[in-house]
């Protein structure tokens, strides 16, 4: 016979304080644990966001970011000339030759300059990234000193108004829009003219080249065309993956911290479900003696201790996920240790991490409440009704 | 005298629940305690530095070089002692995982400018003498396995080539805050093969490192350092060593501000688990707390019991949780994960707030029992039933 589950949840209601107590400690776990992953979920949303899947990114070879990379302008036009790439209805190469140069800004409060990729782009480079859309203000005009800066570093540094201007390679460059790009990475930096930056940085070689494929399976041979001319000394990669794998070294520090946190932490949270079991356990030994003598099995009272401690870390995780939710409005920006600037992300709640935080904090629930439930489902009938 | 007896024979008489509740405030301790050595471990770099030497950069940002003659017109400026210079390598060694600094430096005088970095005099003399040779950190030797002599291979990713370098010298730390896990070659044997194959990108460098007579004249010498090169290509900024390994701190600040306060969450946790255990505890109690105050026991000695067993469990954790972390952070710092901190020891001030936030659990987690404990009336609590 089943003790029903009214019983089981009164038992948690009549002490309210301990409840409290206890599910508070496991809701402060369970918001850890579900903010560690929001963050590397929200860090791979952004970046993967970044590319397109039919685009390819052409850097030196060996040189895994666009800042340290170097392409002459005869391998540019190489690439540019290959096959596999596209043209738009006027005939025109779906290619945008690209150069990076990071520039040092200060953010809001902060009396330290950040890192900051400042991309010169070709016409066709904002073509080539759909994501791309001016919110205010008007896109930089070709042959000027005028950039556009992203939606984060609009929000997040100083002097960055439409009208206010930026002082670097001895010119003033006049910002004239900010550009929301949906939430990619583009949204931590500013765009200008590729001719005008180079002229500035009296550069010579772009950083990269991107290229739109005129059919995504046609990837493979590309990369082979590629390889096989000795004049190109490049590696090619899909926009996308180009991305995620600039932010793998901040994923992986991410998930490294919060598994170490969240392992911690729960061992703090189980620690505290056994506590309050125990307790519920001794204190209501006669009871426990009285279930059994009105014929209730060992394994219901197992089952009805387990359930207690289940649902107590069913009220943790629900609470800890409540709060988790309001992260969702929060972007931080941090240095990206790869391209060594700043990239803003915010907090993604995805489904998955929803059924995650659930299992885990029922999981803690479960730990902490199995050795309290079968103390509880082996004591003897006689004894205990005595402890009474 | 009884009160102690008293309170001692209270905290071990639920044995399971006092184990259970001192585990998890050792645990939240070490967390602490390693928490907050991980924020020092940012900040090592700023740590070390001195007050005597200041960083030249260019003022764009970091990856940007400077013309080398830079140097003559900086050692002509009144106060500076010595002009040296280093570039950020950034090699790969094998794997990328295998990430440590490199630097190329001015083999001259470079390591004379760092008095703690320790090195041996042939040591260095042989490092001078070879031109592909490697000062090596005491850490990083290890790490690795290299000894003296070994060739080292890095894959250049900023000045791309397949480069071998041979380990001519290791040196040690001043003391633990010093960081040994670095790599240092010299900039005239890449400088001269980069010339050659990329003329334009020959002859730069990316920070020079000055050390000045007087710490106090630093803004000055910097400002004058600054005016030299002022609508030059190059313009240059000039800092602090402190202020120069702070900057790279900003950057990942959002990073440092979210471990800081993850340290605090873990303390809240445990405050409620302590107080939770001190809760159930005073609730069992209570028709003793009325006995004793049949006996005529005052209130405040009735609160007091309660207080003082909160606090002999937070501070039993607390000590049983310092004597851990120190075994724990030495053995992380080991640990593969470890070795991507330059510097991790736990440092006194660590020791400090651990035990300030121990306390401060032992009284949160007292409050409300002992306030309810002095409360309970007499009859009520002899009536009551734990």
């Amino acid at each position: 016979m089943k003790i029903p589950f009214s019983y089981i949840f009164r038992n948690l209601w009549t002490r309210k304080l301990t409840t409290a107590l206890t599910a508070a400690g496991m809701a402060l776990v369970v918001f850890v644990f579900a903010a560690v992953l929001m963050l590397d979920a929200g860090l791979k949303q952004t970046m993967g966001g970044t590319g397109s899947f039919d685009n390819v990114v052409a850097i030196r070879a060996g040189s895994e970011t666009e800042i340290q990379s170097g392409v002459s302008r005869d391998q540019a036009a190489l690439v540019e000339s290959m096959p596999q790439v596209a043209r738009n209805k006027l005939g025109e190469v779906m290619a945008s030759k690209e150069s990076l140069v990071l520039i040092s800004l200060f953010k809001t409060g902060q009396d330290k300059g950040s890192n900051i990729i400042t991309r010169g782009v070709s016409p066709m480079g904002i073509t080539l990234r759909p994501q791309v859309k001016i919110k205010t203000g008007r896109m930089f005009r070709e042959g000027s000193s005028e950039i556009v800066v992203g939606r984060n570093v609009h929000a997040d540094f100083d002097g960055t108004q439409i009208g206010q201007s930026i002082r670097f390679a001895q010119r003033e460059w006049t910002i004239v829009g900010i550009f929301d790009a949906g939430g990619s990475a583009f949204d931590s930096e500013i765009w200008g003219d590729v001719t005008q930056l180079m002229q500035a940085f009296r550069r010579n070689g772009f950083s990269s080249v991107i290229v739109k494929l005129t059919n995504s399976d046609n990837f493979d041979s590309l990369v082979k065309d590629i390889k096989a001319d000795v004049r190109l000394t490049l590696d090619a990669k899909r926009e996308q993956i180009f991305y995620e794998d600039q932010s793998r070294a901040l994923s992986t520090f991410i998930s490294i911290l919060g598994s170490v946190l969240s392992v911690i932490f729960s061992i703090g949270a189980i620690i505290g479900a056994a506590i309050t079991m125990y307790s519920s356990v001794a204190m209501r030994t006669g009871e426990i003696g009285t279930l059994r003598a009105l014929g209730f099995r060992r394994p219901s009272i197992l089952v009805a201790f387990l359930s207690e401690s289940l649902l107590l870390g069913l009220v943790g995780g629900l609470m800890g996920l409540f709060f988790a939710t309001f992260l969702q409005a929060i972007t931080i920006s941090t240095l990206n240790f790869q391209s060594f600037s700043q990239l803003a992300f915010s907090f993604a709640l995805t489904p998955k991490i929803v059924v995650q935080t659930i299992l885990f904090s029922l999981l803690m629930g479960f730990i902490g409440g199995f050795l309290p439930a079968l103390r509880a489902a082996r004591m003897k009938i006689v004894d205990s009704l005595r402890a009474a | 005298m009884y009160y102690f007896k008293l309170i001692f024979k209270n905290v071990f008489r639920a044995k399971l629940r006092t184990a259970l509740t001192i585990t998890g405030l050792i645990v939240a301790v070490v967390a602490f305690g390693l928490l907050q050595t991980v924020v020092d471990a940012w900040y090592a770099g700023a740590n070390a530095s001195s007050g005597t030497r200041l960083v030249t950069r260019n003022a764009i940002s970091l990856v940007f070089p400077m013309p080398i003659y830079y140097r003559e017109r900086m050692r002509s400026v009144e106060g500076v002692k010595s002009v040296s210079y280093s570039q950020w390598f950034g090699g790969i060694y094998k794997e990328p995982q295998n990430f440590f600094p490199q630097f190329a430096i001015d083999h001259t005088n470079y390591l004379e400018m760092f008095p703690e970095f320790i090195t041996k005099p042939e040591e260095l003399l042989a490092f001078k003498r070879d031109r592909q040779g490697a000062m090596v950190g005491r850490k990083l030797a290890e790490q690795f396995g290299w000894k003296i002599g070994d060739t080292v291979p890095i894959r250049g990713t900023i000045f791309q080539g397949n480069w071998q370098f041979t380990v001519r010298g290791i040196f040690d730390g001043k003391d633990e805050t010093t960081i040994t896990r670095q790599f240092f070659m010299h900039w005239d044997y890449i400088n001269e093969d980069i010339k050659r194959r990329f003329p334009r990108r020959g002859d730069q460098i990316g920070a020079f490192n000055i050390e000045i007579k007087d710490a106090s004249r630093a803004a000055d010498i910097s400002k004058e350092i600054d005016g030299l090169f002022r609508n030059s290509l190059a313009e240059t900024l000039t800092e602090t060593e402190k202020a120069f390994q702070l900057g790279f701190v900003a950057q990942s600040e959002a990073i440092v501000v979210a471990i800081r306060t993850v340290s605090f969450v873990v303390i809240f946790i445990i405050m409620a688990v302590v107080a939770n255990t001190m809760a159930m505890t005073a609730r069992e109690r209570i028709a003793e707390y009325a006995t004793l105050k049949v006996l005529g026991f005052s209130p405040g000695y009735v609160a007091a019991l309660v207080f003082g067993e909160a606090m002999v469990l937070a501070l039993t954790g607390a000590a049983l949780g310092i004597l851990l972390t120190f075994p724990m952070a030495q053995g992380f710092a080991s640990s593969p994960a470890g070795a991507a901190f330059a510097v991790f020891a736990v440092t006194p001030s660590t020791v400090q707030l651990q035990v300030i936030c121990a306390v401060i659990v032992g009284v949160v987690a007292a409050l409300v029992p002992s306030w309810r404990s002095a409360r309970v009336n007499i009859v009520d609590g002899l009536r009551h039933v734990g």
